[in-house]
């Protein structure tokens, strides 16, 4: 054996240090600022989804503007939680970032005794985009106006199913909010993702879902969209109201930024949020995420903090009126 | 359609493609065979790379990717009884007792045959009956989801060697520990005892790796006395690839039967490769006549596995491409790359993006072809490298290449200690006559069962009968005559054949049955 043990040994010793010099050639930054090391980009989910998505979008305008390697990396689990709880413990310096998502960052530390984090440990760093949430029933069903669906609904309280993704989600909070507002109850069957959701309501297993805008897009030939949460109609379904159009004072959408660990140096805050204001304000991109179907933003640090401040405050008594805490 | 075709062969048949493919399999296969690296991870470590190139050679690459490693999972299934990637569970059950007997060489060879054509019956499937098939897969809501886990559970039966009672313990102790972590509908937290850690549950990778590989490492740390031990056996016959070939072709009904299982079980979302090949194992097992003999390390065993966890390749790719919903995690990571190049599937993809499409399509066909001189080769390496390692070298390297796969999964170290601890319980359990087997089909299946069957209560109390939901729908109907079936087949062969090998499950069946 031992000869040829050795070769590959030492053909596997060659290929490591190679691979350790172009990572530290590529990396250095010109100035001696920050940064001067490659960046983790850490996505609290799945590869695939649209956080992963974005993200992939976004890493070569970051690189080039930081002058550095931005590496994703996903560190899926607890709907994202586990992601959060690490970064609460990371190294405050800057080279570790982590995909932020509302209402997930508000409403997992609400409901679970101990999430791993708290909202407020989380330091906002850039708010970039929004998915609206939208209700659609299948297209031969007898509702044609979210007023129907809610006058039934009022009636028959718990008859109506409503799929979306996951428990203490968007969906969910979107369904709870629904509710709220108009002092109806369904019964919600939460799916384990977006994708089974879809197939569960396709397939007829539940009469209404809750789903993202790209989902509501992509099957449009296959439902009717009754309202989307965002503030003005959506241009990718101009045909579709507003909640607050169709009577019901709310808004629902999963918001995406990225967080940094508590206590980062401002000065670094000021660099990675020039970048990523740099970023979403590109022409080029922004083209791209208005063909996924996003609704883009340029929110930076203090107006992104006060925004999250805004939303705990109105979750937090939606989810206590309504006894889920 | 004519010129499409045309574009998308020309799309294929080019140096760069070829190429590609060779490339794709051949990192797929390395990755499947190191356990812990996914096929879902290789994808979707290199989406960012595909996002530059020209859409018809990123998809070529990624399938040719996703391909090689459902297929390099088998290398170490049967070389060190341990999944590469979760689709190979079912061909460590007959791969590594061939490996033990010296057959390592002749496994490798079947599982290389079983995949290629596993492979292609699947892209048959996928070029030709894609949207009916998309279709029907919407039928399957949350009871069809609980009673295929049911059904699932009664492979139970097969893959308990030894004593049926310990298999259903077995199972039972892999239900509870897939219980772990948040539920899955009212969203509690379960079982974690105050520790973040276990706020996600147990991860599948992690236990899959601890269960099987731990336990084989102890057990060849313990046994080795000597220190020319090699870790198996290997004898290089001649001709080797057409006498397997000949083997296989005489029975072209259990080639067919767990593709076909297969391509359905990929097709359905959410049921991935290690469902497909535990189901076309157990289906071979109870249509063949020599069921005493699955287990202990016969072709046909690895052959049932590895062509169902091939052809499921592509029927995952089904309700992708058609429906625009990925029917496995590695099918999710394609979807989002299509979606980076700015396809979204549908009907649309099919015409405006046909030449594209098809000449994915027939880079699959591609891939699974080149599986069979890579995999051959590959394999014969690998086994004859295995044979020459002492194991003083290779205990503590799968040992190192574990924790690297444990932790790479999530980047997460805590799955390193969930690997190490489940893997001294393996080992524990093991020595009392518990196999893994049994616990790892609780541990996937239970999640399943357990949403299937909150969600279908919901719909039942929605809907005013919880009876109707569970009971009155077709394709249930189907999976409880399947899984009636599968339990009684056990107790009228014991009523037939009283003092065959069989009996001795039988009579743990019919105990257990009586004390109920």
């Amino acid at each position: 054996m031992t000869t040829k043990t050795w070769r590959i040994a030492a053909a596997a010793a060659v290929l490591l240090i190679a691979a350790t010099s172009f990572v530290c050639a590529t990396g250095t930054s010109e100035d001696g600022g920050f940064p001067q090391r490659p960046i983790s980009y850490v996505i609290p989910f799945n590869p695939g989804g649209q956080s992963d998505v974005t993200a992939t979008y976004q890493k070569p305008y970051l690189e080039d503007v930081l002058g550095v390697n931005v590496t994703i990396r996903h560190q899926p689990g607890a709907g994202g939680a586990l992601a959060w709880a690490n970064l609460v413990n990371a190294d405050p310096d800057g080279y570790t970032l982590s995909g932020n998502n509302l209402p997930h960052i508000i409403i997992q530390p609400l409901v679970r005794d101990d999430a791993g984090y708290e909202t407020e440990d989380l330091k906002p760093l850039y708010l970039f985009q929004t998915t609206p949430i939208g209700i659609a029933v299948a297209p031969d069903s007898p509702f044609n106006t979210l007023q129907e669906l809610v006058d039934y609904a009022a009636d028959h309280p718990g008859e109506l199913t409503v799929t979306g993704s996951g428990t203490h989600t968007g969906h969910h909070l979107a369904i709870l909010q629904l509710q709220h507002q108009t002092g109806t109850e369904f019964t919600y069957i939460p799916a384990t993702g977006a994708a089974p959701s879809v197939a569960n309501f396709l397939g007829g297993h539940s009469q209404v879902i809750m789903a993202n805008s790209n989902d509501l897009v992509a099957h449009q030939d296959e439902m009717k969209v009754l309202a989307i949460g965002t503030t003005d109609r959506f241009p990718q379904l101009p045909e579709a109201p507003t909640f607050i159009e169709a009577g019901v004072e709310m808004t629902a959408g999963i918001d995406r930024g990225v967080c940094l660990p508590p206590d980062t140096p401002e000065d670094v805050v000021a660099v990675l949020e020039a970048a990523f204001d740099e970023v979403s304000r590109d022409p080029e991109f922004r083209a791209q995420m208005d063909e996924l179907g996003f609704v883009t933003h340029s929110i930076g640090a203090t107006e992104f903090a006060e925004y999250i401040d805004r939303r705990k405050t109105e979750i937090e008594t939606v989810l206590r009126e309504l006894g889920e805490i | 359609m004519g010129p499409m075709l045309l574009e998308a062969l020309t799309g294929v048949l080019n140096p760069v493609s070829l190429l590609f493919v060779v490339v794709g399999v051949s990192a797929g296969i390395i990755v499947g065979a190191l356990p812990g690296l996914t096929a879902t991870m290789a994808i979707a470590l290199l989406v960012p790379f595909t996002f530059t190139m020209q859409p018809v050679f990123g998809l070529v690459l990624l399938g040719a990717i996703y391909s090689g490693a459902i297929y390099g999972g088998s290398f170490s299934a049967i070389l060190i009884n341990t999944p590469g990637t979760p689709s190979a569970i079912a061909t460590t059950f007959d791969g590594y007792p061939m490996a033990q007997k010296g057959e390592a060489y002749r496994a490798i060879t079947t599982a290389t045959l079983a995949s290629v054509i596993g492979g292609l019956i699947g892209v048959a499937f996928l070029i030709f009956l894609s949207p009916p098939l998309a279709r029907a897969s919407l039928k399957f809501g949350p009871p069809e989801y609980f009673w295929l886990a049911v059904f699932g559970l009664t492979i139970i039966a097969a893959v308990s060697p030894r004593s049926m009672i310990k298999g259903l313990v077995g199972g039972g102790i892999g239900l509870l520990i897939s219980t772990i972590g948040i539920a899955p509908i009212q969203g509690a937290v379960r079982f974690n005892f105050g520790t973040l850690a276990l706020q996600n549950g147990i991860s599948l990778i992690p236990a899959l790796i601890g269960f099987f590989c731990i336990p084989e490492v102890l057990r060849m740390a313990e046994s080795s006395s000597t220190s020319s031990d090699a870790v198996v056996p290997y004898k290089r016959q001649r001709k080797m690839v057409t006498r397997v070939f000949h083997a296989l072709i005489r029975k072209p009904w259990l080639l067919l039967r767990s593709a076909i299982l297969g391509t359905i079980v990929g097709i359905i979302p959410g049921a991935g490769g290690n469902i497909a090949g535990l189901v076309g194992y157990n289906e071979a097992m109870r249509a063949s006549k020599n069921k005493e003999k699955f287990g202990t390390g016969i072709m046909d065993g690895v052959a049932a596995s590895e062509s169902a966890n091939n052809a499921e390749v592509a029927g995952s790719l089904i309700p992708m491409l058609t429906l625009g919903v990925p029917g496995a995690p590695p099918a999710a990571v394609l979807f989002g790359a299509l979606l980076l190049q700015g396809m979204r599937p549908g009907a649309e993809l099919f015409t405006y993006h046909g030449a594209t499409i098809h000449a994915f399509l027939f880079s699959v066909i591609l891939a699974n072809i080149e599986i069979l001189p890579l995999g051959i080769i590959l394999g014969r390496a690998v086994a004859a490298l295995m044979q020459r390692t002492k194991v003083q070298t290779m205990a503590p390297l799968i040992i190192f290449l574990s924790m690297i796969g444990a932790y790479s999964i999530y980047n997460n170290v805590a799955d390193i200690y969930t690997m190490v601890v489940v893997g001294l319980l393996a080992h524990a359990l093991r020595k009392a006559g518990f196999f893994p087997g049994p616990i790892v089909l609780g541990l996937i299946l239970g999640p399943f069962a357990e949403q299937g069957l909150l969600q279908s209560i919901l719909m039942g109390r929605a809907g005013g009968s919880i009876f109707q939901v569970f009971f009155t729908r077709p394709i249930s109907l189907i999976l409880i005559i399947l899984t009636i079936i599968s339990v009684v087949t056990p107790i009228v062969v014991h009523y037939r054949t009283k003092r065959g090998k069989h009996s001795r499950i039988v009579d743990s069946v019919t105990r257990q049955e009586a004390s109920e």
